[in-house]
């Protein structure tokens, strides 16, 4: 498993400080809007959240890669991408709120997209969501375009007939993208011994005729190199990479879930010992780039400015009823408009 | 308007051909769409004329197709993806009905996609089971899907351009008994020299008459147009409604014929259970029930599944026969 930055925080290759500080914010500040969406949650003003803490690294290192053109096609659990990607943190809040700002206008549940930021909203059936990310990819090359395309998945999608259709097209099609499968251990309750006999997901790619690589999933710098050469390599036309980014889902499936009726603390705690902000933080602190004061500051700016942006947007008005009929079809057709005044006469 | 006879395949060809010398983000692709030109010949020589980036053999993976089809849409592309059986697009029902219609809802209106997923059902071809389901009234549970079904050559040609321009996805459903057998009414048909669309939502009297409606769609049109030439002897004027969109469905101009005739037979291919003439009948009785001067007859395939021997298929499915034998018996 490749691996760059040891748990102690030592390092084979030497990134640039700049960069690494810049990771390490968007990390601490994922970590913490994370941490406010479970609250909001708890507090019943959000439905439904799916927390990424412990992922930030796989998240940021491989979105760290991409150019500001290419596109990404997340998963329900990409938090740590969207920061990366400097989606403003109000328009994440504002999806969770569902309120008149959100621009998925309140059409669906714990997940995030939004065109602008060439993030295609996620889809919550497992895996439904590579094939067209293929597609997409396939259709970057015919125009000519030299963007790329990374898609995210988890470890459960490996299991699903869509990801082996979708990334034997990508093989023989040789498309201009990068999977990402966040082996976070476990689909909900079902740990991923569950989802396939093989030790390592990324050698299922030797099957699709294409490089599988797995990293160190809590090591940034690990991700960030690993995905920059599958980037890399997508744009010179060489096809697609499958990164197996071994990481530990810390929290719950999502606020519905109860993680105690099948995993043990011990087995989390472990994990959190390999926390990948901490191992970044020591790596930086090693090199002196970075001290406790700062890091301090950092985290409560975070906090400070989050909690500031939730209660400006729960400021927003809630989404006008009449909009739940729009956007069916391009044009709405005579049996979407009769209902339409049905539903006007609802109060 | 100058005007000759094609075929339905050599129609549905031409409205590929057109499209795609028209826009070049009109793509082809699906299993033995491109070398071969399609296993009934509907995708001949595009790969000749456009070339191996727009018209593309794939893996035989119907969920990629779809799902690729969907890709390909969100960014841009016009493409027209082929799944070789209605049966196989079961396989991919999910990208279909949880993905592509419901991008644009979901998305907040964001996004479009406009593709259109070709497929054809045998029922008429003595394929067996397995190769003659006309599933549609099974997508009709999809909202933000539409659905078309030519009967005929003209229809045909004219339905798959709109398709392709269309910014909603499109399951565009041909039927195989019409690629094939010469003694049906949509098998060849006049098709004017000059370009034309026809707009989709649209249903088509195929034939005007007072006595009764008889709605049908793809192959079952041509039942029942030769219906309509037996009852005709018989004294019997039926109209027949070609319903051509199944969604949107235009109930107006079903509405309408039956307030004429006042009476109704259904005469499609599904299964009789849940199918399209439950939803043609369930409406006609809320938006037009005082109209009628008798009970409405749906004739369907049994709720079984299709036989193989011909003559067994025959019994089968709905027939000129049995829509003559109804109808007779309604304006007794
Ligand atoms: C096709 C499908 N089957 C089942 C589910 C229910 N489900 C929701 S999330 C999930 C687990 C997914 O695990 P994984 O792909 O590893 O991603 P993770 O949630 O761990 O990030 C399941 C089974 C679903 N959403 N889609």
């Amino acid at each position: 498993m490749y691996q760059v930055l040891s748990p102690e925080g030592f390092a084979e290759e030497e990134l640039d400080p700049r960069l690494l500080l810049s990771m390490y914010r968007d990390m601490v500040y994922a970590r913490v809007l994370d941490r406010w969406l479970m609250r909001l949650q708890r507090m019943g003003k959000i439905g439904i959240h799916a927390p990424s803490e412990g992922q930030e690294a796989a998240g940021v290192g491989t979105a760290y890669a991409l150019g500001e053109n290419d596109w990404i096609f997340p998963l329900y659990r990409e938090l740590p991408v969207f920061v990366a990607r400097k989606v403003p943190i109000s328009d994440i809040v504002n999806r969770n709120l569902s309120n008149r700002a959100d621009p998925l206008k309140g059409r669906d549940f714990a997940v995030y997209g939004d065109i602008k930021y060439r993030i295609v909203p996620a889809p919550i059936p497992v895996a439904v969501h590579i094939p067209s990310a293929v597609g997409f990819a396939l259709s970057l090359k015919y125009k000519k375009l030299s963007e790329v395309v990374i898609n995210y998945f988890g470890d459960g999608a490996t299991s699903k007939g869509d990801f082996h259709e979708a990334l034997n097209f990508a093989g023989v099609f040789k498309a201009p993208i990068v999977f990402v499968c966040v082996n976070n251990q476990y689909a909900i309750s079902v740990p991923v011994s569950r989802q396939t006999a093989v030790e390592r997901l990324s050698v299922k790619a030797v099957a699709y005729g294409f490089e599988g690589v797995s990293v160190d999933g809590n090591d940034v710098v690990a991700c960030y190199l690993a995905a920059k050469r599958a980037v890399e390599k997508a744009r010179r036309g060489e096809g697609p990479t499958l990164i197996e980014a071994v990481t530990y889902r810390i929290g719950p499936h999502t606020t519905a879930d109860d993680p105690s009726r099948y995993r043990d603390d011990e087995e989390v705690e472990m994990w959190r010992r390999r926390d990948p902000i901490t191992r970044l933080r020591s790596h930086l602190l090693r090199r002196g780039l970075w001290s406790m004061d700062e890091d301090e500051k950092l985290w409560q700016t975070a906090e400070e400015t989050i909690r500031k942006t939730i209660e400006e947007c729960e400021k927003n008005p809630p989404l006008p009823p009449e909009s739940i009929l729009e956007d069916v079809y391009a044009t709405p057709p005579w049996h979407l408009i009769e209902e339409r005044e049905e539903f006007s006469q609802l109060r | 308007m100058a005007t000759r006879e094609l075929t339905y395949v050599e129609a549905l060809n031409e409205a590929l051909r057109e499209e795609m010398r028209r826009d070049d983000s009109v793509i082809v692709f699906g299993e033995e769409v491109a070398a071969a030109g399609g296993v009934y010949k509907v995708t001949k020589d595009l790969l000749k004329e456009f070339g191996p980036k727009r018209v593309l053999d794939t893996p035989i993976s119907e969920i990629a197709i779809v799902g690729a089809a969907i890709g390909a849409a969100l960014n841009g592309l016009r493409p027209v993806a082929e799944i070789m059986f209605f049966d196989f697009v079961g396989i991919a029902f999910d990208q279909l009905v949880t993905h592509a219609s419901k991008m644009r809802f979901m998305s907040g209106g964001q996004v479009k996609l406009p593709l259109v997923i070709r497929t054809q059902y045998s029922l008429g071809r003595s394929y067996g089971s397995q190769h003659t389901q006309f599933l549609a009234a099974s997508l009709l549970q999809a909202p933000g899907l539409k659905i078309v079904a030519p009967a005929t050559p003209y229809d045909a040609k004219g339905l798959l351009k709109s398709s392709i321009r269309d910014d909603d996805p499109v399951l565009f459903v041909e039927s195989g008994a019409l690629y094939v057998n010469r003694s049906y009414y949509g098998y060849r048909g006049p098709v004017p020299e000059e370009e034309y669309l026809i707009p989709l939502g649209k249903a088509d009297v195929k034939r005007v008459g007072d006595d009764v409606t008889i709605v049908a769609v793809s192959r079952t049109v041509s039942e029942a147009m030769a219906a309509a030439n037996q009852l005709e002897e018989k004294g019997v004027k039926a109209e027949v409604v070609d319903l051509r969109t199944i969604m949107p469905m235009d109930y107006e101009t079903i509405i309408n014929s039956v307030k004429k005739t006042n009476r109704l037979v259904v005469a499609e291919d599904s299964v009789k259970t849940g199918g399209i003439s439950a939803e043609v009948a369930s409406h006609v009785c809320e938006y037009a029930f005082e109209y009628l001067e008798a009970p409405i007859v749906r004739l369907n395939s049994p709720p079984m599944p299709a036989p193989q021997a011909s003559e067994l298929e025959k019994k089968y499915m709905v027939s000129a026969e049995k829509i003559v034998n109804a109808v007779t018996k309604l304006v007794k």
